[in-house]
């Protein structure tokens, strides 16, 4: 385990996550304000701002989930398109780097490029693009290309997407000349000229969230910062060493690709209090009407005679049953129906319960002083780069992180005291790229 | 009710601060809104990140950027105009229009040029599902129910299900009902492809026409087809469109202008002369009935639009012809345009 003087601690990188759209976001709450109004955003990102944080993150959903044949209606549903709200967003921030997911199925190089670049222009050079690969028909029936794309060709039509947009990135002249750009590949055959001069950053910073072998191997190749999920130490120390050791192959350095796993953080005075407002979040995501939900997306057929308080089904899950659309399907369910039929044994659980106990996956609970202990720890021992918070209360969430954590992280000497630069590329201290012509 | 807008299209301009400029100047002039022009065959930014960036730094003035119909998706169009409504609470504007160029075409590769007739076609589809995709969602559909732990009630959400010639979209959109229900839609029907679209689908018409016979007559003849399309024609307002050059003197109108009227030259009708004559001319149009208001193009941006604001709707003002604030806060309140209902929602109760 590698040990550093601390002279030389690792920097620590935040980022904002706005509360998404699924059941982490707790609706129910008394401060649980618009998941709509620019108000909301405003107030994050302008909080994620005064803690210095490196950017504000938006998430994609390109299509309604629909459970049973009918809309899910049960969480938070409902958001604005992310590059808008970002450039308005510019208006309100000044330093804050600004992160929009974007599909790289439902959407062209030229365009996208340009949207991309504009907001890189706009900002002064604080824009990032969280390049996503959706497969599912689905949600092609709200677009043009209709259908889906075959799951083999999603990482190669984005790899090609963003060589594309890079070269658009790049077709005029450091000086500000237009020049013709000609490319011609599987996915896309294009000629022209772009509509904008490099942007200030030169290419917005690119983040990618796959964590299949293959995705790690298109980070590695292309991604500046990757969005995981690796909840334990251990695991994120061996995901971490992987995807670093990937960089060599394609000429780049370990710094030039940071990793930042997503993660929740329930604060307490003591550690006892930060467990239990754990808890009463817990019971807030997994209302009874969300717990049988959870069960039908495992078990694919319709439980909803069950009652949230009394024991699981006895019958199997059926395979593939297609009850919910839009989203990402659950891996092996008849294993984890075992899986969740053991724990509700062993700890006498209910539906409800178990739900709650399986499903936990807040990060950091306990003192700001533990959290900040436990932040930094990861991040020393090369678990992560930093950390994409995600708050539950829209758009308060985060002030509490703010006010209580980030200045123990300062005191901790793992943490900015103010901005250094005027780019997100500076703030996570990325190398400019170089320009191709 | 006399309507004045003005376009803050500038050449080589990328960075936020001067169009934050020219909006602000035109919103101190109470225009009723600013455009944005935007097309692939040109430098520029893309205009409706533009004019987001904007609304936060202005307060009243409606945002009008041109949106191409042809090689973009309908669904996550519709879904930018709405967000730019929500972000600058109930102040967008779309100005539709398509893109008629084979280089245009080749920039994205995927569908050959095709005659503007046809694209036109499309940008009606293009109208149409957007309207349906900003109704998809009632305006009270969230609902935050913890007795039953619904957050929405799904009986207020719809699929649009729609099929055109060239796409289709199921819906519903993932944006809720942006405030002004829809956001307002601009189309040009000075060519003829466009005009049929425009009587149908259209808030606000442009027509750039060099006299008031030929403003009157397109004005007519939209008014007539939105009626046959069962609209009522009161519904649309018509703004002629004109280029405006106010760098002569105060009074002068070129000679050869026909005594200050506009004069058509390549890039449309243009108007040379001084704010106050500007100022006779919107008078004398707009009292005769030709048009509902106008939309002026400065050829010098900054130079022109400070003018048309301090010398010519100032004048227009002190005549008592044009609001010397805002009383609404809306695009569609600076218009004079009701708010749509929602063509999925049942009134009276059952369903």
């Amino acid at each position: 385990m590698t040990v550093r003087p601390r002279t030389s601690l690792k920097k620590i990188h935040l980022a904002a996550h706005f509360p998404g759209v699924n059941n982490t976001t707790v609706w129910a709450d008394p401060r649980s304000k618009s998941q709509i109004d620019f108000s909301s955003f405003e107030h994050l990102a302008r909080t994620a701002e005064r803690g210095l944080f490196d950017f504000f993150f938006l998430a994609e959903g390109l299509r309604l989930r629909e459970h049973k044949g009918r809309i899910h209606d049960l969480d938070v549903v409902g958001r604005p398109e992310s590059l808008t709200v970002l450039n308005a967003l510019a208006a309100v921030t000044e330093h804050l780097g600004l992160a929009a997911t974007v599909s790289a199925t439902f959407n062209e190089p030229y365009e996208l490029a340009r949207r991309l670049a504009t907001l890189d222009h706009l900002s002064g050079g604080r824009a990032a693009w969280n390049v996503v690969t959706s497969s599912d028909a689905f949600t092609g029936e709200n677009f043009r290309r209709g259908g889906f794309l075959d799951r083999a060709d999603r990482y190669t039509r984005a790899a090609e997407f963003v060589a594309t947009a890079r070269q658009l990135w790049d077709s005029w002249t450091p000086d500000g000349v237009p020049r013709p750009f000609a490319h011609r590949g599987e996915h896309f055959d294009i000629a022209g000229e772009f509509t904008l001069p490099r942007s200030p950053q030169g290419h917005p910073v690119v983040i990618q969230a796959g964590d299949s072998d293959e995705g790690r191997e298109f980070a590695a190749a292309t991604a500046d910062v990757v969005f995981t999920r690796h909840g334990s130490l251990a695991a994120g120390r061996s995901f971490y060493a992987d995807v670093k050791r990937r960089l060599a192959k394609y000429g780049r350095n370990p710094g030039d690709l940071k990793i930042m796993p997503g993660v929740t953080v329930v604060l307490g005075d003591t550690a006892a209090e930060a467990q239990d407002r754990a808890a009463e979040i817990r019971r807030q995501q997994v209302s009874p009407q969300n717990a049988i939900l959870a069960l039908e997306q495992i078990w694919g057929v319709d439980l909803s005679s069950y009652d949230p308080d009394g024991p699981l089904p006895e019958i199997d899950p059926v395979a593939d049953s297609g009850i919910t659309q839009g989203r990402t399907r659950r891996g092996d369910t008849v294993a984890i129906a075992e899986k969740w039929r053991a724990l509700s044994k062993e700890k006498g659980l209910s539906i409800r319960q178990t739900v709650i106990e399986a499903g936990a996956r807040q990060s950091f609970i306990g003192t700001p002083e533990a959290v900040a202990a436990e932040l930094d720890e990861f991040v020393q021992k090369d678990a992560a780069d930093g950390f994409i918070v995600q708050p539950v209360i829209t758009p308060s969430g985060l002030d509490e992180f703010v006010d209580r954590v980030v200045p123990l992280l300062q005191e901790r000497g793992v943490f900015r005291t103010e901005y250094q630069g005027a780019t997100l590329r500076s703030h996570l201290g990325l190398p400019d790229p170089v320009w191709r012509g | 009710m006399l309507h004045l807008s003005a376009a803050v299209d500038q050449s080589s301009a990328y960075d936020a601060g001067s169009y934050v400029d020219l909006a602000r100047l035109a919103e101190r002039g109470g225009l009723d809104f600013v455009t944005l022009d935007d097309t692939f065959a040109r430098p520029g930014p893309d205009a409706l990140a533009v004019l987001s960036r904007v609304a936060p730094a202005t307060d009243r003035i409606g945002l009008v950027p041109t949106v191409t119909t042809t090689h973009t998706e309908p669904f996550h169009v519709q879904a930018a105009v709405a967000t730019l409504d929500w972000v600058s609470r109930g102040r967008a504007g779309w100005r539709i229009d398509v893109s008629t160029t084979e280089g245009e075409a080749r920039l994205f590769g995927r569908r050959y040029a095709a005659p503007a007739d046809e694209l036109w076609h499309e940008a009606g589809e293009v109208a149409d599902v957007a309207a349906r995709l900003w109704d998809s969602w009632e305006d009270d559909a969230e609902i935050r129910d913890r007795a039953t732990g619904r957050f929405v009630d799904r009986d207020k959400l719809h699929h649009v299900d729609f099929t055109g010639a060239g796409f289709s979209v199921k819906g519903p959109s993932i944006v809720p009902r942006p405030p002004q229900g829809r956001p307002v839609r601009v189309v040009d029907a000075t060519e003829g492809h466009a005009r049929r679209t425009a009587a149908r689908y259209a808030d606000v018409a442009l027509v750039r026409a060099a006299s008031p016979a030929q403003a009157a007559a397109v004005r007519d003849q939209l008014r007539r087809t939105a009626a046959e399309f069962g609209r009522n024609p009161d519904t649309l307002r018509v703004l002629a469109s004109l280029l405006v050059d106010l760098g002569d003197g105060e009074h002068a109108a070129e000679p050869g202008h026909g005594g200050g009227g506009p004069r058509q030259t390549v890039q449309g009708p243009l108007y040379r002369g001084g704010p106050v004559d500007l100022a006779e001319l919107i008078a004398i149009w707009h009292a005769d009935g030709i048009v509902d208001g106008f939309h002026l193009t400065p050829t010098e941006p900054r130079r022109d639009l400070e003018r048309l604001v301090n010398g010519t709707v100032a004048l227009l003002q002190h005549r008592g012809l044009f609001r010397t604030f805002y009383p609404g806060s809306t695009l569609r309140e600076h218009l004079g345009l009701a708010r749509p209902a929602n063509q999925y929602a049942v009134t009276g109760g059952a369903s």
